[in-house]
């Protein structure tokens, strides 16, 4: 007897990002109101920081707040309706809950209800993870439109006294539509993880230690100088082998978007991988501090918004962080 | 053939100069990086990296907590060359 032959989903060619949203927290910090529990000075942490002042969400504003506006923007700009979208995936390591995702409610909200939707965690590296998945979603029918968040309230969770990280870190989300498309616009994602240095980048103990008495709220914290060595120079090799998979060299990039976690990393890395001058350098970390996931389209949605790069150029985005996790890809500027 | 004290010490007074800027005479093997010379955690690790690639050798991230002087990296270095 015959069987019946199989539908399986119809593939797409090619994926791009249509639109950016952002949102950042409303509350801007100075660095003199967080150099004081750590023994610092405003000095101290621009010379070995670059950040001038971080944005943060005060008590009325969620992440949800956050995720929902940078959506929104992202969704009206790429010209769809909020309906079409045919997945979320919402990176965050912020998120209150330990369930229901982050992404259901999201959806909801934004009216894109009933599309599949999901969190994922991969810290600095979530948002490179979110359109490498997206890219592969599309490609392969599963999907028309995807929605990409990086959001976090990172403020929940830091230690005004901790000397590590707290004081680098700022609250934000970012958005991203990615569609199918006639012409390349997302190329192929180097990622991966280093679970040998899960201490690296870490919380200071974890909820079971809390709810049992035996740790104060887990708050992050990490091991500066062995991120620091990974971030600039694994990193850079990262960031060179994506330049090999998307077939361009660092001469064809309009723009390089790295995880801002710190303006040294961002300076180091740019030495190592000698950028030529044309490229421009996201650096948004200055004023908005390092927001985790959310980092990345919050710096290349402000590239787009200054008119420092152009819609059409080449960037090079890569995301790295607690894990360790990394993720890197060359993309079309929506 | 494996660098003398002297070389190694020379060799990286030029890479502590490439990237704080302090004169290469300063860096004198009872030198303590963060107490005299001011080098920041940052600085030091792109120190330990450009010293890998000069001289070679591996340096671990737990070993770099108890290179305190010019002289413990000058020691180090020179024992790592095998």
């Amino acid at each position: 007897m015959a069987h019946a032959e199989l539908k399986q989903f119809e593939t797409v060619r090619y994926s791009r990002i249509y639109a950016l949203g952002a949102a950042r927290g409303d509350l801007i910090v100075t660095n003199d109101e967080v150099a004081g529990p750590i023994d610092s000075s405003d000095e101290w942490i621009r010379q070995r920081t670059g950040i001038i002042t971080r944005r943060r969400a005060g008590k009325d504003q969620s992440l949800m707040d956050m995720a929902v506006a940078a959506s929104t923007e992202a969704i009206q700009k790429a010209g769809i309706e909020p309906s079409e979208i045919g997945a979320v995936i919402f990176s965050t390591i912020s998120h209150p809950y330990q369930t229901p995702s982050a992404a259901t409610l999201l959806a909801d909200l934004i009216g894109a209800n009933p599309a599949p939707a999901f969190d994922i965690s991969a810290a600095c590296a979530g948002y490179c993870y979110g359109i490498a998945q997206a890219d592969a979603m599309v490609r392969s029918g599963l999907a028309k439109y995807v929605l990409v968040v990086g959001g976090e309230k990172l403020t929940d969770y830091i230690d005004p006294a901790d000397r590590s990280i707290s004081f680098l870190l700022g609250d934000g989300a970012g958005a991203a539509v990615v569609g199918p498309s006639d012409t390349p616009g997302i190329s192929p994602t180097v990622w991966g993880s280093d679970g040998s240095k899960w201490g690296a980048v870490s919380m200071t103990g974890s909820l079971l230690d809390f709810r049992d008495g035996e740790a104060s709220w887990p708050t992050l914290r990490q091991d500066g100088q062995t991120v620091f060595r990974w971030a600039v120079w694994q990193m850079a090799k990262v960031a060179q082998e994506a330049l090999d998979a998307a077939g361009v060299t660092a001469n064809d990039l309009s723009a390089l978007v790295t995880h801002q976690a710190n303006m040294r990393i961002i300076d180091e890395m740019v030495k190592t991988l000698k950028l030529p001058e044309s490229v421009v350098v996201a650096r948004d970390i200055a004023d908005t501090g390092n927001t985790s996931a959310a980092s990345v389209p919050l710096a290349m949605h402000r590239l787009l918004a200054e008119h420092q790069v152009e819609s059409g150029g080449l960037a090079l985005e890569i995301g790295f962080g607690a894990g360790l996790a990394f993720a890197a890809q060359v993309v079309v500027l929506p | 053939m494996a660098l003398s004290h002297d070389e190694v010490l020379a060799g990286l007074a030029e890479i502590v100069n490439e990237e704080t800027g302090i004169d290469t005479a300063s860096v004198l093997a009872e030198k303590s990086f963060t107490n005299d010379l001011d080098i920041d955690s940052i600085s030091m690790m792109t120190i330990v990296v450009n010293c890998e690639d000069k001289f070679g050798v591996k340096i671990p991230d737990e070993e770099v907590k108890s290179l305190l002087t010019v002289g413990d990296a000058v020691n180090f270095i020179v024992g790592a060359q095998g």
